[in-house]
């Protein structure tokens, strides 16, 4: 059934990619391919492994329980919140909540995961940001 | 001798300080990547490389220490199958199969320290048959025009889910995925945007190292948080270790095993698309064929811990080949390390022999040198890696994620970046448990421009006359070989499957 769905998703994609792809300007400086042919082919070739799936569908895999997608998907939505997250906040902060939210869901304990948290970030931010003086963001403390 | 005498400049390219260095740090690091379960030799390379980018380091440094750590993993991997019966990465699977028997029955040291040497062998002789090889290569690649090229980057999509792939339905539909993404942005040769829907990032496409460490680092995390308190516990992994010794009658046994396993590993590297872990494979299961006379596979026999690891770090070598002498990786991880070249705006294939003689030979002698300091990490000092796999994935999975932020952040400094990372590593995670394998993607992603770029140019040259694509000896044979490569694990997939479906196989782990 899985596959069934990627299939139907697979194929509504490559749709939406060729009718994309048909809208893409033409411009007048062109060769004889023009910037259109090349991703329409992609997008048929998508849709005709998708279209696949849906007649011969692979035997159903083994999907996490709802409460763990429910947890990786919450860890991914913490991962956006850091990206937007670490202009504003600097890394030192932010990357050490992150960790210790990381840390934790995988089992650790509230103050384990503290000071594992803390530890990460610190870590990363003394060997990358002052030994090796890449370019961290900056927060309002200016680390 | 050509090649000896550019081995020789490579040598003093690869003896500074600083390459040494670098390479002892990425053997060093390539081991414990290889070593831990669940962390492979692509996703080792994959976050090392937008680190070693924004630390500004220049192409042949940045590539010994890359490449470095892929020979480490080779390495590493060994250790957990032997100790834990739980393979470090995908190419060492096949150790599991006599190393635990042998570790159970006391003699673990003797395991660990046949496998470094046998280890040594495969690369050290895969790696003299890059210094031939390649050049060779180089030579046929130089007849290449742009209808070659398409042909050859088909050849390797329809390849690379190698022989003993599954579903070609889905490879081809993960090639299409990432050629997809990487029509996104300005088009090159007529300058109107793609896919772009008034997005001003995406102008600029979406930056294949950000797709990379998205789709193997941060997915990894994902899967690690899904199968939280699952993992096996490595308390007793260092009680376990004796005397890292291997007595000279075993290595005497063993060294026709060496000898054959390191050739079969290698041309399983060469082969686009096979990579380590059908190295290892075909090593093992030849040598099962040709010398277990008594039965004793399986059970401990030190040959067949000599061959998949022989087999698997040979193929590492072989895997070389064809990236960089065409600029088509051999293997998930070759595709990374393509990645790092196409960063550094370096493109690998046969020009890369000819205007960057130094990077090329400065890597290889890296090589050689890299394996004898591996030599010496793996046999020597081999309980300090075992005390690594004592640190628990609650402190290392996050620490691994926060490492690959900063170094997608020291790229561009990009909120946008970052989010696009997650999101592709949100995909390869579903991806991989619906086993759509992302090494495609990947390969899609760096070579899909490429390939437009050589369809676009060679129907310029023809003036739209689709037929120049199979008007020479050379694309014919090409597409030959793509189509046989693509039909061929139709038919004899279910074969190698029987054979290898034992243990954690599924095609969308971290590949080699």
């Amino acid at each position: 059934m899985s596959d069934r769905i990627l299939g139907v998703i697979g194929v509504a994609l490559a749709a939406f990619y060729i009718w994309q792809a048909t809208l893409i300007q033409e411009s007048f400086m062109s060769d004889p391919v023009g910037p259109k042919t090349f991703p329409i082919i992609i997008g048929v070739i998508l849709g005709l492994s998708s279209i696949y799936f849906i007649i011969k569908p692979d035997p159903e895999p083994q999907w996490a329980s709802v409460g763990r997608t429910m947890e990786v998907l919450f860890a991914a939505a913490v991962l956006f919140g850091y990206a937007y997250a670490l202009p504003i906040g600097g890394f030192v902060l932010t990357t050490a909540i992150t960790a210790m939210f990381l840390s934790w869901r995988l089992g650790a304990g509230p103050v384990q995961a503290a000071i594992a948290g803390a530890t990460i970030s610190v870590g990363i931010y003394v060997l990358f940001g002052v030994v090796l003086g890449l370019s961290l963001a900056r927060g309002p403390w200016g680390f | 001798m050509d090649a000896l005498s550019s081995l020789a400049d490579g040598f003093a390219v690869a003896l500074t300080f600083q390459n040494v260095l670098l390479a002892l740090l990425g053997c060093f690091l390539g081991t414990i990547f290889g070593a831990l379960p669940g962390l492979g030799p692509s996703n080792g390379v994959a976050i090392l490389i937008p680190l070693a980018f924004t630390l500004g380091l220049p192409a042949t440094p940045a590539l010994i220490l890359l490449t470095s750590v892929y020979y480490g993993a080779m390495y590493g991997g060994r250790i957990s199958s032997i100790l834990l019966n739980i393979p470090g990465d995908e190419p060492a699977l096949m150790t599991t199969l006599d190393g635990y028997p042998m570790a159970q029955q006391g003699k673990a040291g003797e395991a660990l320290a046949l496998s470094g040497i046998a280890s040594f062998v495969g690369s050290f002789f895969a790696t003299w048959g890059l210094v031939f090889l390649a050049p060779q290569l180089v030579k046929v690649a130089l007849l290449f025009g742009p209808a070659e090229y398409f042909a050859l980057f088909t050849l390797a999509f329809a390849t690379l889910g190698g022989i003993a792939s599954r579903n070609q339905a889905k490879a081809a539909f993960s090639a299409a995925l990432g050629v997809g993404i990487a029509m996104i942005g300005v088009d090159a040769q007529t300058g109107v945007p793609r896919f772009a829907f008034g997005e001003v990032h995406l102008y600029d496409g979406i930056d294949f190292l950000v797709a990379i460490v998205g789709l193997f680092a941060v997915s990894e995390v994902f899967i690690f948080l899904e199968h939280r308190g699952e993992e096996a516990h490595a308390e007793d992994a260092s009680k376990l270790v004796n005397r890292v010794t291997a007595p000279l009658s075993m290595l005497r046994k063993t060294a026709g095993t060496m000898g054959r396993s390191t050739v079969l590993g290698f041309l399983a590297g060469v082969l686009p698309g096979a990579g380590a872990s059908l190295g290892s494979f075909i090593a093992y299961s030849v040598e099962k064929r040709v010398s277990d006379r008594k039965g004793t596979f399986g059970k401990g026999d030190p040959r067949g811990v000599a061959a998949p690891e022989a087999g698997n770090n040979a193929a590492a070598g072989g895997a070389l080949v064809p990236m960089l002498a065409l600029g088509v990786p051999g293997s998930g991880t070759t595709a990374v390390l393509l990645a790092m070249l196409l960063a550094l705006n370096i493109t690998p294939g046969p020009l890369l022999f000819q205007s960057n003689p130094d990077v090329v030979w400065g890597l290889i002698a890296a090589l050689f040198i890299g394996n004898i300091i591996l030599l010496i990490m793996n046999i020597p000092l081999v309980s300090l890696f075992v005390r690594v796999l004592l640190v628990p994935p609650k402190y290392l999975m996050p620490a691994v994620a926060m490492i690959a932020f900063v170094g997608v952040y020291g790229i561009s400094g990009s909120t946008f970046d970052l989010v696009v990372m997650v999101l592709f590593g949100l995909g390869g995670w579903l991806l991989r448990k619906l086993d759509v394998p992302l090494v495609p993607v990947i390969l899609g992603v760096l070579l899909g421009g490429q390939m437009e770029v050589n369809l676009r140019r060679e129907l310029t040259i023809s003036n739209g006359d689709w037929s120049a694509l199979v008007d020479s000896w050379l694309s014919i044979t090409l597409w030959g070989l793509a189509i046989v490569g693509f039909i061929l694990p139709i038919i004899v997939g279910s074969f190698f499957r029987t054979n290898v479906g034992k243990g954690r196989s599924r095609e969308s782990d971290d590949p080699d």
